[in-house]
């Protein structure tokens, strides 16, 4: 037998698109309700992806949002971060503002700012609050990338010279002076711990909630907070911005050493502080994004792979519903790679158009969540290519089977089948 | 030309072996008008099948044009029948919610004949096999018995084959109908096509120039009527 000679197609590549195509629109709702578990599958694919990615860059974004090159020194022994990422803050005293001005010196240091925090009562004339009061320095703006949006900040002379100012959050300015005008709280007096403080700045909004949402603090100057509300010479951490991202790592290791001197620690394992780098939070966080995102693409996948089972199902019906068709195709000259051909490409183009529609209706489900719940979705390039290939390829591997059976049938038993 | 010599065809249901073509000799020339006759079950229909390069015997030789058919693998026979044969199916086989048009032109996709063409020539051969020209955009499950005869005849020339095998052409269509189909064969034999006509009928075997007569598989009775 010739068997094993080449097998040679015949059929045009148009008119396999035209039969094809006349094949699935010979019965739509079937080639609907098969496409379906594809639409799904894609689109829950896309919308996990989008979601996943949109968490992710917001978290990225939010992190940088607290300051470019960020390093953090905090008062309590080292600690490898991702443990317990506030250990020690509060707890150990052992940082001063002294040591924080000996650091400026530092090449690589652009600005450094000490920082205390207290939770504290506040009252205005109108209203009262309980939130953080941060004890802060002139540099602070400039090192968590802070802006203030009106009045002004206070100046190295208010913070050497016990000045009771504050600068509040937008949040605390709703809170506090809810329907007053924004440039009439300027000026106003409010009461910290009892203590009066002039009102001469609001910081512009960052926004968020939550993990590193500033809106909803206080700023006074270090000295007065150390002075009136800590009572205390040790600072809660100290915030340094690095020259550049290149150096964070030499800025470390300097500041590590001059600390480690001023504290007269030799065992660089017995430190009083620990270090922390404003990239390893984020790679961290990052990384934390990425594997739940990859949890919600597989389960996304899942449904895919449901999809095309649905395909080759369907596949496996039509063959045997158009037996006689084939039957006859063969009987005119239609060689088997011309069946396969024509069966695989019907399963190709469902899938794919399932894809193109799935790919549509993820888009519309990242949207919605955007539009309707608040959630930063991200619709990925490469998840589109992605699921668009998949499609592609479900459609071949499930559509393979039937195809090749629907083109081995016998055309004299195929074409007396009932 | 078509050489048969001691064609045999069996089939195998267990361990029981039904010999359905018990050894056929015969030869039939370019341009004869044919027909085969015989009682149900004699074998008619497979013996056309193992004609028209549909199947091969288990024993025996072949030869059509020359060439040993019996000894071919699929995808010869797949050329040769798109290449040498025209089938009429005793049940038409056509492409349902396909119009007449495609369904004549379907043999023409697999020869790799550009659309434009095929329809051109699709047309030819429905005129040829007296199908009314009205309904040429009609779909092929909205005709009549005769008028899905005429379409399925029309598919078998659209290749212009030349070997046109019938399997009992006339056995859906009334009495009238059938004679306008044979009246068809009969002209499309003068245009030079060999015809085989498969029947139990006497009345329709005898519109042949030969009908050779079949029984349990065997030949008893080849004879020239006209
Ligand atoms: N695939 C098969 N397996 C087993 N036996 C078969 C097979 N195909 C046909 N046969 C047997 O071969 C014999 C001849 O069948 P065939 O279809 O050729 O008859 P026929 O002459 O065309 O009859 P009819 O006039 O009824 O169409 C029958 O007895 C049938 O049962
Ligand atoms: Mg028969």
């Amino acid at each position: 037998m010739a068997e094993t000679s080449i097998p040679k197609t015949t059929i045009k590549v148009v008119d396999l698109i035209e039969e094809t195509f006349s094949a699935v629109s010979s019965n739509k709702t079937r080639s609907g309700l098969t496409m379906l578990g594809i639409i799904i599958g894609i689109a829950s694919v896309i919308a996990m992806v989008a979601i996943g990615t949109g968490a992710q860059s917001s978290i990225e974004a939010r992190i940088s949002s607290l300051g470019a090159n960020l390093l953090t020194v905090q008062p309590g022994a080292p600690r490898t971060f991702g443990s317990t990422v506030n250990a020690g803050r509060g707890n150990a005293q052992t940082l001063t503002k002294d040591d924080a001005t000996s650091l400026t010196s530092l090449s690589g240091v652009k600005a450094v700012s000490p920082e205390s925090t207290n939770r504290e009562q506040i009252v205005s004339s109108t209203s009262n609050t309980n939130t953080s009061v941060i004890g802060a320095v002139s540099a602070y703006p400039e090192v968590h990338n802070m802006s203030v949006d009106q009045g002004l900040w206070f100046t190295d002379s208010q913070v050497s010279g016990f000045a009771k100012v504050a600068v509040i959050g937008p949040t605390v300015q709703g809170d506090l002076f809810n329907g007053t005008a924004t440039s009439t709280v300027i000026g106003q007096n409010i009461r910290i711990n009892g203590l009066p403080f002039t009102i001469i700045g609001i910081t512009a909004s960052k926004g968020g909630s939550g993990f590193g949402n500033t809106d909803n603090n206080i700023y006074i100057p270090l000295s007065t907070a150390q002075q009136f509300i800590t009572g205390s010479v040790y600072v809660g951490s100290i915030s340094i911005e690095a020259a550049s991202q290149g150096v964070m790592d030499t800025v470390t290791t300097e500041v590590t050493n001059a600390l480690l001197a001023r504290h007269k620690i030799t065992d660089p394992t017995k430190a009083d502080f620990n270090i922390i780098n404003q990239a390893d939070i984020a790679s961290t966080a990052s990384s934390v994004t990425g594997t739940f995102t990859a949890l919600l693409a597989a389960v996304a996948g899942i449904s895919l792979v449901v999809g095309g089972i649905g395909i080759m199902n369907m596949m496996l019906t039509t063959v045997t519903e158009r037996t006689r068709e084939i039957g006859l195709r063969k009987a005119i000259g239609a060689q088997r790679t011309d069946i396969t051909t024509q069966f695989l490409a019907e399963a190709v183009v469902l899938t794919v158009l399932g894809g193109i529609i799935g790919i549509m209706l993820g888009w519309l489900v990242s949207w919605g969540v955007t539009r309707f719940f608040a959630i930063t979705t991200q619709v990925s390039v490469n998840s589109i290519l992605l699921a668009f290939g998949v499609s592609a390829g479900i459609g071949i591997l499930f559509g393979y089977y039937p195809a090749v059976r629907a083109s081995k049938l016998n055309p004299i038993e195929a074409l007396r089948y009932e | 030309m078509i050489e048969c010599k001691d064609i045999k065809k069996e089939y195998k249901t267990g361990d029981e072996t039904t010999q359905v073509l018990k050894g056929l000799t015969f030869t039939i020339n370019d341009g004869e008008y044919v027909a085969i006759m015989g009682p149900s079950g004699s074998g008619k229909s497979t013996l056309m099948h193992i004609l028209g390069a549909l199947d091969t015997p288990t024993s025996g030789t072949y030869f059509l044009d020359g060439k040993d058919v019996s000894k071919l693998g699929d995808h010869e026979l797949a050329d040769i029948r798109k290449e040498k044969v025209g089938f009429v199916f005793q049940a038409f086989n056509l492409l349902p919610r396909a119009t007449v048009v495609r369904n004549v032109a379907l043999p023409l996709v697999y020869a790799g004949v550009p659309k434009q063409e095929r329809e051109k020539i699709a047309k030819k051969a429905l005129i040829q096999a007296g199908f009314d020209e009205a309904r040429f955009n009609h779909l092929s499950n909205q005709l009549s018995g005769g008028q899905m005869q005429r379409v399925a005849i029309a598919r078998a020339l659209v290749n212009n084959p030349s070997l046109l095998l019938a399997d009992e052409p006339t056995g859906n269509l009334d009495t009238k109908t059938g004679e306008i189909v044979l009246q068809t064969f009969e002209k499309l034999n003068e245009q030079g096509h060999t015809i085989i006509l498969i029947t139990h009928e006497e009345d329709v075997a005898k519109h042949a120039r030969r009908i050779i007569h079949i029984k349990d598989g065997e030949i008893i009775k080849d004879e020239k009527i006209k």
